[in-house]
């Protein structure tokens, strides 16, 4: 029953004969991004268009019958999200954006039959205005090394046997068929990979303890409750490369003596589950996965669990609780999950991505791993690139890369409201979502590290990058983070459960004009008071977006609280309106649209605002078509 | 289905009848406490949200108290009490999504259907609108879905427009 151990390389040949018969390969995104933004209707366009071209096509490549001459298959995520649906023309290297269904004819007829390029569908620079034919001249691209999201969006992520002919499973297997578990932990400890999840932890030491723990049943888990508000990188992982996933969780499951898995993917990411249930099914049919793995006679069962939305659920020991089948809090450690988890015994957690860099670290060994990063983080990080920056989307850089570099040259630069590139826009960028802090211009040339931003106030976290511009108010900010933890607050300790409240409060005080010196005060205080009292991260790490805003902008949260002034101008409660005379047009908009008539004037002559009538309820600021009501006081 | 679960249940052939679905749901999950969340998550996509008097049952099958199988339905934010719309508008507040005006989205949303304060579900049962911590789409931000399906840069009119169309689709249907 069991295949032989050369069943990779016959899996691996077979499929690359077969891929080697079709001329072109279509390659449609089917990250979550793109499917948003209509790739499904593009995929069928693409088959349907071939067929009426007169082209052979193929969706799923067999071996056994002689196929077309195109190959149309959906990947992962492609990392582009914003200029989606993306569609890349194999091996002409061509990279087409916001591809609609009525372009796909021009497509096949232009680039498929003919071999040319359609123009219009290009992707354009924003800032030197030039047409990019691919990945290669794109500098959203250029910029990144991309090792651990090599495969997503370039191989289907629904098909093992592609996984295999590109190397894949080879690490597993010599896991299991030649390596001794202290070899791998040795190895992993060597390479210095640290636990990509926002902790930091070296990831060879978590699994050396749980591999000297006594023999017996013990468990690895796949942390994929990727939580941080702003980060989708373990979603895409999971969505676009899988296989690589279950490959990581088969070297940890081998390094520690563990026969069973689970996979925790958050609810919100159906089409995570739905592709990661269908490659350990894949995986167990090939005989990967079971009960006798790679016919060693090893056992391995993995189940793939989902999540019911609790965003606590991402701290380990409520992630076990939450497979346990109770409400997900955390409790104390020690014991360590390594010691005592998953029903009591020895468990390793690991992020998606810390996994997904497993098998690379395996076959390139850890002296090459270590060859890019910084000393003490080495290797690469995926980082989810949001907010107002030109490029939105996903991105993997070595770690010691400086900010500058991911804003400017991945993300091409801070936009305004309308999207358009505001060169001084910068103001600050959040990382690690609501347990990290912001970074400012002044850490622009700081090289992103564990430690470094450690050393600021911030942290990697799970890697969600949030860029602000200058019109973001910061204070506001802190306050949407606070609603967050508190929301998302288990209720174990009290000092998370009521501290975090009581900070929601003295931040609404501070937004609505009803602040003073004490407020301040008693908001640092308590800040520290959380950080002490609280057992897991999420309350440790709740107050750092507030003291980190205070740090930085700390004459932001002052000129609310003394002047009664949002410098931004987003903070309703504080808001006077004011009309620029020199920009006012007298078009009367916005006098018709004031609930209270506070505003009067002629028509074509500037309007006035009557101060004590106004309710700040900024209609008219919304309403004027010429930006000439300014939100905030001067 | 609602409105059978709600009734009173007075013989044990009733009560068995009724519970038809969960008794399934349980069995293929091998009546396992440890499985608690799944079942709930089945039951749930079965009903739309977990009726109290099937929490109750759930808790006497699987041998375990109703406070136990009561407090997993009430921590996670997927379980829901309260019967929902027939279409569910999730609008995302991730950070990416907030900087980008997601409030907004749900302002005109909820105008549009008069959804007053404190109110998520319309009396017509048609729509649940609420508010969900991050969908992951962030590259897309705002980000809306509704039941399933995926709208990514959102604007308020774009937003309004969807709904506008399911109503109209219900209206002719």
């Amino acid at each position: 029953m069991t295949p032989p151990v050369t069943t990779l390389e016959q899996t691996a040949a077979a499929y690359k004969q077969a891929s080697e018969k079709a001329a072109r390969r279509v390659v449609i995104c089917g990250g979550t991004g793109c499917i948003a933004n209509g790739a499904l209707n593009v995929f069928e366009a693409f088959v349907e268009q071939v067929a009426t071209a007169g082209l052979e096509a193929a969706v799923v490549l067999n071996e056994h019958t002689d196929h077309g001459s195109v190959l149309i298959s959906m990947s992962g995520c492609q990392g582009f999200c914003q200029m989606g649906p993306l569609v890349t023309v194999e091996p002409d290297g061509i990279l087409y954006t916001r591809v609609r269904p009525e372009d796909v004819a021009e497509i096949v007829e232009a680039t498929l039959v003919r071999g040319e390029v359609v123009d219009r569908l290009l992707y354009v620079d924003p800032v030197e205005h030039t047409h990019c034919r691919g990945t290669a001249e794109i500098p959203f691209y250029q910029r990144q090394t991309r090792t651990v999201l090599a495969g997503c969006g370039v191989m289907d992520p629904e098909d093992i046997r592609e996984y295999i002919a590109n190397d894949g499973y080879v690490a597993a297997r010599r896991a299991f068929t030649e390596l001794k578990p202290e070899t791998i932990c040795e190895e992993i400890t060597l390479s210095g990979i640290r636990g990509r999840g926002g902790g930091g932890f070296p990831t060879g030491r978590k699994w050396e303890l749980t591999r000297i723990q006594p023999e017996g049943k013990k468990y690895v888990i796949c942390n994929g409750d990727e939580g941080d508000p702003g980060a989708f990188m373990d979603r895409s992982v999971m969505e676009g490369a899988p296989h690589r996933v279950i490959e990581g969780m088969m070297i940890a499951a081998r390094a520690i003596g563990a026969d069973e898995g689970y996979i925790y993917v958050r609810a919100e990411y159906p089409l995570a589950v739905a592709r990661m249930k269908k490659a350990v099914a894949d995986a167990q049919a090939m005989g990967i996965l079971g009960d006798d793995v790679f016919g060693t006679g090893l056992k391995l069962d993995l189940h793939v669990m989902e999540g019911a939305g609790a965003f606590v659920c991402g701290e380990e020991t409520a992630l076990i609780a939450s497979i346990e089948g109770h409400r997900g809090m955390p409790s104390p450690k020690p014991p360590f999950p390594a010691q005592s988890g998953l029903w009591g015994k020895p468990t390793v957690i690991n992020n998606v991505e810390t996994l997904a860099t497993i098998p690379l670290i395996l076959n390139m060994g850890a002296a090459e791993f270590r060859r890019r990063g910084t000393e003490k983080s080495p290797g690469t990080k995926t980082f989810a690139l949001t907010g107002h920056v030109a490029n939105t989307g996903l991105i993997e850089v070595p770690f010691g890369t400086t900010l500058r570099e991911i804003i400017f040259d991945i993300g091409g630069g801070i936009t305004r409201k309308d999207g358009s590139i505001d060169p001084d826009g910068f103001k600050a960028v959040q990382i690690g979502g609501p347990s990290g802090g912001c970074l400012t211009e002044e850490h622009l040339d700081l090289p992103l590290d564990f430690d470094s931003l450690r050393g600021v106030g911030a942290m990697v976290g799970s890697g969600g990058l949030v860029a602000m511009n200058r019109n973001t108010c910061m204070v506001a900010m802190a306050r949407f983070f606070m609603q967050f933890t508190q929301n998302e607050s288990c209720g174990k300790c009290v000092l998370c459960r009521e501290g975090t409240k009581q900070m929601l409060a003295l931040l609404d005080d501070i937004v609505e004009g009803r602040a003073d010196q004490g407020t301040l005060d008693i908001l640092e205080k308590l800040a520290v008071a959380v950080q002490k009292g609280s057992l897991c991260g999420l309350g440790k790490t709740a107050p750092n977006p507030v003291l980190s805003t205070l740090r930085h902008f700390r004459a932001e949260y002052e000129a609310h609280v003394f002047q009664k002034r949002c410098p931004a101008g987003k903070c309703k409660a504080l808001l006077t309106p004011e009309i620029c005379a020199e920009l006012c047009k007298g078009c009367g908009l916005c006098l018709r649209t004031c609930p209270v008539g506070a505003i009067s004037g002629e028509r074509k002559q500037p309007h006035v605002i009557d101060a004590a009538k106004c309710i700040k309820c900024g209609a008219c600021v919304a309403a004027c078509k010429f930006n000439a009501i300014s939100g905030a006081t001067s | 289905m609602m409105s059978a679960i709600e009734q009173p249940m007075n013989s044990s052939y009733a009560t068995t009848r009724k519970f038809e679905k969960v008794c399934e749901i349980l069995d293929r999950n091998g009546r396992d406490p440890a499985k608690l969340i799944p079942i709930l998550q089945q039951v749930q996509d079965e009903y739309r949200y977990l009726p109290e008097a099937v929490l109750t049952y759930v808790a006497t099958s699987l041998g375990v108290p109703p406070a136990r199988v009561y407090g997993v339905a009430t921590f996670y934010a997927h379980f829901t009490l309260k019967p929902k719309g027939k279409y569910v508008v999730r609008l995302c507040n991730g950070t990416a999504c907030n900087v980008k005006g997601s409030m907004d989205l749900l302002e005109a949303i909820k105008k549009r259907l008069g959804l007053g304060e404190g109110q998520d579900t319309t009396n017509d049962m048609l729509f649940t609108v609420e508010t969900v911590s991050c969908l992951g789409a962030c590259g897309l931000a705002p980000a809306m879905v509704v039941n399933e399906t995926v709208y990514g840069q959102m604007t308020p009119e774009k937003a309004v427009g969807v709904v506008e169309d399911i109503l109209a689709k219900e209206a002719s249907a």
